[in-house]
């Protein structure tokens, strides 16, 4: 399994985003286990200011791409780092948690690496601010009940429908009557 | 999201978003981070609900808004929410302001404009309390000086000072490289880093650390090292450390070390090399990354000597090469080695021609295009090996069914491209040209892509024709004949083909030989005729050679041709005359445009016209025919060669071969020499040559196998040598090269919103504008904010007694210049002889001086890193020092003073020879109850306006209070009043004194001329109120206004000042002084100091400097000092000015 955390820097069109990710798996996973953790960068992240590091725990791979002013031995932390937090924030993580709770991820990510730039990599800081901001989706959802109240209200936003859906026989357009011109 | 397009959604992300809830707030933000981005058209909506989450009560809510803005932000985005940002930067939250200085970076890069009136903000964060934040600042400063680090050298002391205090691993990285980018810019501070970066390396247990701790030390050292050879044993050392780094067993560590080393490679060569051994062997390991390192390695490593031996291996590599990608590149690192600066390390063109021709064999490589390129170039450009690439070619053309039957797809049959033109272009060399035609005649070829097949049936004529000419001169007619009836045969299948330039192509020639057969038949020689089609020879033209023809004089290519429809008549009105015109002209253009091969069928409708017309006297033989005598071909050791080509396998390599002979070759030479060379014989031919300054030969001694020409690449005459050919005028970071040094402007305001602007006192200084748009009381809430920012640790019990005075950032310059001059790059000064240490030990000991005062102030004040920056105050600072001496009491509560280290610490001076305390603040008036001092310093923004900052102290043990200032104006300057009022109108000073407290406030003027220094008489008033009651107290007072205050310390470069100085347009002066003892440096320093000069270069005892009027005059003086006196001869646009400021100077150093 392969979970790649495109930083933000990356808004490319969705095509190009999997091939992103497609390619780095086929990069990643290809390399033995005691090789070197950076990959050089090839046109598709960048060129060549550009690097994939990568970590690899069991069955998962972390892999983030940075340009040269990152320090590359401090992003292999960063990594550690990273990982560690999500072990706390689920205790002992495991991939399935990471899939089925992608929000929950990308917001520990989110305190993490802000826009593409490192933001903070002390790890107890991290957590905090994690657990104040779920204590407040907690209170939150106390107040207003039950949390099947959030996922209703979730249900009943007006999404439009997807165009598939849109039956363009049904709509019949009425002419008024107009009066005649002499 | 996740890889489905929801862009369909992206107003109802918006919807979310705007829920009052978090959870629904974070959910939407997150989804907006996930699929908003520049071209999404309802991202503009989001503006005010995000403003709004901004300045959120919960903290949370504003995190969630920045992170999700931080990965969508607009350029419209960040010019409307910019102050906002601004704002957030001084929250009270750690957690909020680290967010807002972060993503700054972003609004930076789309909104470059905000980046000057929020860097001083952004400055005072790295001294922010939270390391969070100062993590943060650093972060974004860093990644905006890396890629314009000459703008942020004036940051570099208090970097200096962080990199010594922080002990966080991350910021201590990010400074580490930041001092990386910006030593190659300034050697002196090199100096100054090694000592503690050495510290840090002995000291520091994490591996991340030391590695970037070395990484600037190498760079340190290649700054300095450049030009002095004495520091190559520190590179030396250095890459002895890299090489145990590389043979560590931790995979990570040797790909560093290699990345290292590769930074060293640039400058030092030589001192890599002998390092090979290890490098090549690194091509052995099994990871590709660091194979492609040793390869970026190798690039840089070659020489003459070692060329071939290194290609042998790399060939070793591409036969054993699993992965095409890695294949790849191989392939173009073989290329690029090769052909290196034109060619320099090649000293046997055949090897490298067999090296290529060995190359095709790699299956399924993209790079066939670039073999084919090589190929070609070396075929033109080195006569002499014509021969030698013809036979090799057409032995490809042979075996072109090798080469083409790889898939359709494969890149490799573009080297037939090259093959066939160098084949029928240099067909004179050919031996077996009638095999070769044929191969090129196989119905096989049909199958190839287009643009080759174009290029064969091209070329077949061109053999053909040299065919034709070899047999009729041996008077073979039928053997003539019977190749014109293969042509006629094979030909019409390529007039079949689907390519329209092969059939144009082919058709044309089909006719043209069904020409030649009639003429044949009658037994006309046609021959020569045929031949005179391709006459000429086709010169390498320099890929940039069209871009630098220079236009010639009279002509404006940006002038219209005819006149444009005059704009009087709008288009609208007249559509239809001006599409008629255009029209019009649109036909006249068309005429002459004929395309190419139009005109190319034409021209060979002409030669074959000329050809074929026996009057048509032809002009000189043909050219090609020429060169076939010339010198240089014949000596080329071919004939062993010759002999082994035809036996030739495909498949076998062969250029081994060439590496043995080589080595017998240089063998020889070597025998040779010892015996007393004969060679000047053959050293006499070679001069027959243009000889390529290339091959000087100094280098080692291997003479090349052949004297070769390496014809270059041809320019147009005179053409315009430039360098900018390189730069991209799309990078988005050069946007953000902006000079951060110059003073803001009013007019670099953040766009607020309009229902918070308040009318404002009008004060050009940096900082002000900013802070008062965001408060309604101006004044006030600044003086609480800068507190509370200031404080924060601290108990309220200070609050308020001495407010801050506005920075000075026009000092900064100079700071950078003093905080450098510990370890002067010139002869030792005379504070440097007293102290035998060299620079970083005065570095050391001035630190340990700072902390010991440290220790002192921490019993009064923990806080250090509060502090803003201590460069920006050092001018108030000093102030403070001079007034300390009468007031003890006070002394302990103005806080600068007293925490920072005098400035000549910084210095390093301090021990023998202080800097005597500087101030240029000058005594207004002073009586029993209040002192003012003052300085003027000029706006570079308005031409004819000057800010004078005057500090009121309050001597009394009473209230002073309703002060109010006037000034009688004069013709030339007038105090500027806010509007409405009259020109007797005082202007109140902004605040009230308590007894022992003084303060700034600040007064604008306006100014005509500014040559002639001026004075003014003016008068404060006050109240005076203590127990016994108020009284009404007056102070008079003259302003005087120098000449040397209309000045602004403007950097400049040398090259910059060279040229002024060559403009021939500035008046000139000069002055001389007696008497002076103070020290040069001392000297420089007052003139920067007091008359707003910078230095822009200074050799021993001679020094020139800049500055710059607020009205834009240069001044630019040459000082000099002699034993005991000082000349300052000064150049400027206005004489008087010159005379004026000369004879200030003279007032000034005759003090000393």
């Amino acid at each position: 399994k392969c979970n790649t955390n495109t930083q933000s820097e990356w808004k490319k069109s969705e095509d190009t985003q999997q091939q992103i990710i497609r390619e780095t798996f086929h990069l990643v996973s290809k390399r033995d286990e005691n090789v070197c953790n950076f990959l050089e960068g090839g046109l598709l992240i960048g060129g060549s200011d550009n690097k994939l590091i990568y970590r690899h725990y069991a069955t998962l791979y972390f892999v983030f791409c940075v340009d040269s002013s990152e320090s590359e031995l401090g992003i292999l932390d960063l990594i550690q780092v990273f990982v560690e937090t999500l072990d706390k924030c689920f205790e002992n993580v495991c991939e399935l948690d990471l899939i089925f709770h992608v929000d929950k991820v990308h917001n520990i990510l989110a305190e993490m690496v802000m826009g593409g730039m490192v933001l903070e990599t002390n790890m107890n800081e991290i957590v905090t601010q994690i657990d104040a901001q779920n204590k407040l989706e907690k209170s939150e959802a106390g107040l207003a009940g039950a949390p099947a109240r959030a996922v209703s209200a979730v249900k009943n936003m007006n999404l439009p429908e997807i165009p598939r859906n849109i039956n363009i026989g049904d709509i019949s357009i009425k002419v008024p009557n107009l009066p005649t011109f002499k | 999201m996740l890889g489905y397009d929801i862009s369909w959604a992206a107003f109802n992300i918006i919807e979310v978003m705007s829920a009052s809830k978090f959870t629904f707030k974070r959910i939407g933000y997150l989804a907006a981070s996930q699929c908003f981005h520049e071209g999404t058209d309802v991202i503009m909506l989001t503006t005010n609900q995000i403003r709004k989450d901004l300045s959120s009560p919960n903290q949370y809510d504003t995190g969630v808004a920045l992170t999700g803005l931080s990965c969508f932000v607009t350029p419209d985005l960040a010019r409307d929410l910019a102050n906002d940002i601004m704002t957030l930067m001084s929250h009270t939250k750690p957690y909020i302001r680290k967010k807002a200085v972060l993503i700054m970076y972003k609004v930076f890069l789309k909104y470059p404009e905000s980046l000057r009136p929020a860097f001083p903000r952004l400055k005072e964060k790295l001294e922010d309390p939270d390391p969070g934040v100062q993590s943060a600042a650093v972060n974004v400063i860093c990644e905006l000086a890396r890629r314009n680090p000459k703008n942020y050298l004036s940051l570099a002391p208090l970097f200096f000072k962080l990199m010594t205090s922080s002990t966080n691993n991350w910021v201590l990285i990010k400074i580490i490289k930041l001092f990386g980018a910006l030593t190659p810019l300034e050697p002196r501070l090199g100096k100054k880093l090694i000592e503690p970066l050495t510290n840090l390396i002995h000291s520091t247990s994490a591996m991340s650390l030391l590695y970037e701790c070395v990484n600037t030390v190498i760079a340190v050292l290649i700054s300095l090292s450049s030009g002095m050879p004495n520091h190559s044993a520190s590179i030396q050392l250095c890459v002895q450390k890299l090489r145990i780094l590389i043979e560590d067993s931790d995979q990570n560590l040797k790909y560093l070390g290699l990345l290292a080393m590769s930074k060293i490679l640039k400058t030092h060569p030589k001192s890599v090399q002998s390092h090979k051994d290890l490098i090549l062997q690194c091509l052995d390991d099994k990871d590709e990354s660091i194979r492609l390192r040793a390869l970026d390695l190798l690039y840089g490593m070659v020489s003459k000597k070692n060329l071939m031996e290194i290609v042998k291996k790399l060939m070793i590599h591409v036969d054993k090469a699993e992965g095409t990608t890695y294949r790849d590149e191989l392939l173009t690192k073989i290329i690029d080695i090769c052909s290196q600066s034109n060619y320099q390390y090649i000293t046997n063109f055949e090897w490298y021609i067999s090296i290529l021709v060995e190359l095709t064999r790699l299956e399924g490589t993209r790079h066939g295009h670039l073999i084919a390129a090589q190929m070609l170039d070396v075929a033109i450009r080195v006569k002499a090996i014509r021969k030698f690439a013809v036979s090799q070619m057409a032995m490809l053309l042979d075996n072109a069914h090798l080469i083409a039957s790889n898939t359709q797809r494969n890149g490799i049959c573009e080297v037939l491209y090259a093959a066939a033109w160098i084949c029928g272009e240099f067909s004179e060399h050919l031996e077996e040209a009638n095999q070769t035609l044929e191969a090129m005649l196989r119905p096989k070829v049909t199958t190839l892509p287009g643009h080759i097949q174009a290029v064969y049936v091209q070329n077949m004529v061109k053999l053909y024709a040299s065919i034709l000419q070899q047999k009729e001169q041996a008077g073979e007619k039928e053997a003539a004949q019977e190749i014109t009836q293969l042509m006629i045969e094979r030909l019409p299948q390529f007039v079949q083909s689907a390519d329209l330039e092969v059939q144009e192509r082919a058709s044309c020639i089909l006719q043209l030989i069904k020409y030649i057969q009639k003429l044949q038949v009658k037994e006309v020689p046609v021959a020569e005729e045929v031949i005179a089609l391709f006459a000429g020879e086709l010169n390498p033209v320099a890929p940039k050679a069209q871009k630098k023809v220079p236009v010639p004089e009279g002509l404006d290519l940006d002038a219209w041709i005819n006149e444009p429809p005059s704009d009087s008549e709008s288009e609208d009105e007249k559509p239809k005359t001006i599409f008629h015109e255009e029209e019009q002209r649109h036909s006249r253009h068309r005429q002459p445009e004929i395309d190419e091969e139009e005109l190319a069928r034409r021209r060979e409708a002409r030669k074959q016209e000329q050809a074929n017309n026996p009057f048509y006297i032809k002009s000189s033989p043909s050219p090609q025919k020429r060169y076939q005598d010339t010198p240089g071909v014949e000596h080329i050791p071919v004939v062993q060669i010759d002999l082994s080509v035809p036996l030739k396998v495909p498949g076998m390599p062969m250029s081994d071969q060439y590496v043995k002979l080589e080595e017998e070759r240089r063998h020889k030479q070597k025998l040779e020499k010892d015996k007393k060379k004969k060679k000047q014989k053959k050293e006499k031919r070679g001069k027959h040559h243009r000889h390529n300054s290339l091959h000087t030969e100094s280098e080692e001694d291997i003479a090349p196998a052949h004297h070769v020409d390496i014809i270059t690449e041809e320019m147009p005459e005179n053409a315009l040598p430039s360098d900018e050919d390189d730069k991209d005028p799309n990078d988005p970071y050069k946007a953000l090269d902006i000079d951060l040094d110059k003073p803001l402007a009013d007019s670099e305001k953040l766009p607020v919103q309009r229902h918070r602007n308040v009318e404002t006192l009008k004060s050009p200084d940096s900082e002000v504008p900013l802070v008062e748009k965001k408060s309604k009381k101006p004044k006030k809430k600044e003086k609480k904010h800068k507190d509370k920012e200031r404080d924060k640790g601290k108990k309220k019990e200070k609050e308020k007694k001495v407010v801050e005075e506005e920075e000075e950032e026009e000092k900064k310059g100079e700071d950078l210049d003093f905080w450098l001059s510990t370890a002067p790059p010139t002869a030792p000064t005379p504070q440097a002889q007293s102290e035998p240490g060299t620079g970083t030990a005065v570095v050391a000991e001035s630190q340990e001086v700072k902390k010991e005062e440290r220790e002192e102030q921490d019993e009064e004040e923990e806080d250090e890193g509060k502090k803003s920056s201590k460069h920006k105050k050092k001018k108030h600072k000093k102030e403070k020092e001079e007034k300390s001496k009468d007031k003890k009491k006070s002394k302990k509560k103005s806080h600068h003073s007293e925490e920072e280290p005098p400035v000549s610490v910084q210095n390093g001076t301090l021990e023998d020879e202080p800097l005597p305390p500087m101030s240029s603040y000058r005594l207004l008036a002073e009586n029993p109850y209040i002192k003012m001092t003052y300085d003027i310093q000029g706006n570079l923004q308005h031409d004819s306006q000057v800010t004078v900052s005057v500090i009121f102290e309050n001597k009394s043990t009473s209230f002073l209070k309703s002060m109010e200032l006037n000034v009688l104006d004069s013709l030339n300057t007038k105090m500027l009043r806010p509007e409405g009022s009259s020109v007797h109108d005082g202007i109140p000073v902004p605040f009230q004194l308590p007894p022992g407290i003084s303060n700034e406030a600040q007064f604008v003027f306006t100014l005509q001329s500014i040559v002639m220094a001026q004075k003014l008489k003016g008068t404060l008033s006050f109240i005076v109120k203590n127990d016994e009651g108020s009284t009404h107290e007056k102070l008079d007072f003259k302003l005087h206004f120098s000449c040397a205050s209309y000045l602004i310390t403007t950097p400049c470069y040398s090259d910059a000042f060279a040229k002024l100085l060559e403009s021939g347009d500035l008046h000139m002066s000069s002055i001389k002084v007696d008497g002076i003892s103070i020290s040069f440096q001392h000297l420089l320093a007052k003139i920067c100091f007091h008359h707003h000069f910078s230095v822009v270069e200074r050799v021993d005892s001679c020094a020139s400097m800049y500055s710059r009027s607020i009205q834009g005059h240069h001044v630019c003086l040459l000082v000099k000092k002699g034993e005991n006196s000082v000349s300052i001869d000064g150049k400027c646009n206005d004489s008087t000015l010159l005379s004026n400021l000369l004879d200030e100077m003279k007032e000034t150093l005759s003090k000393c």
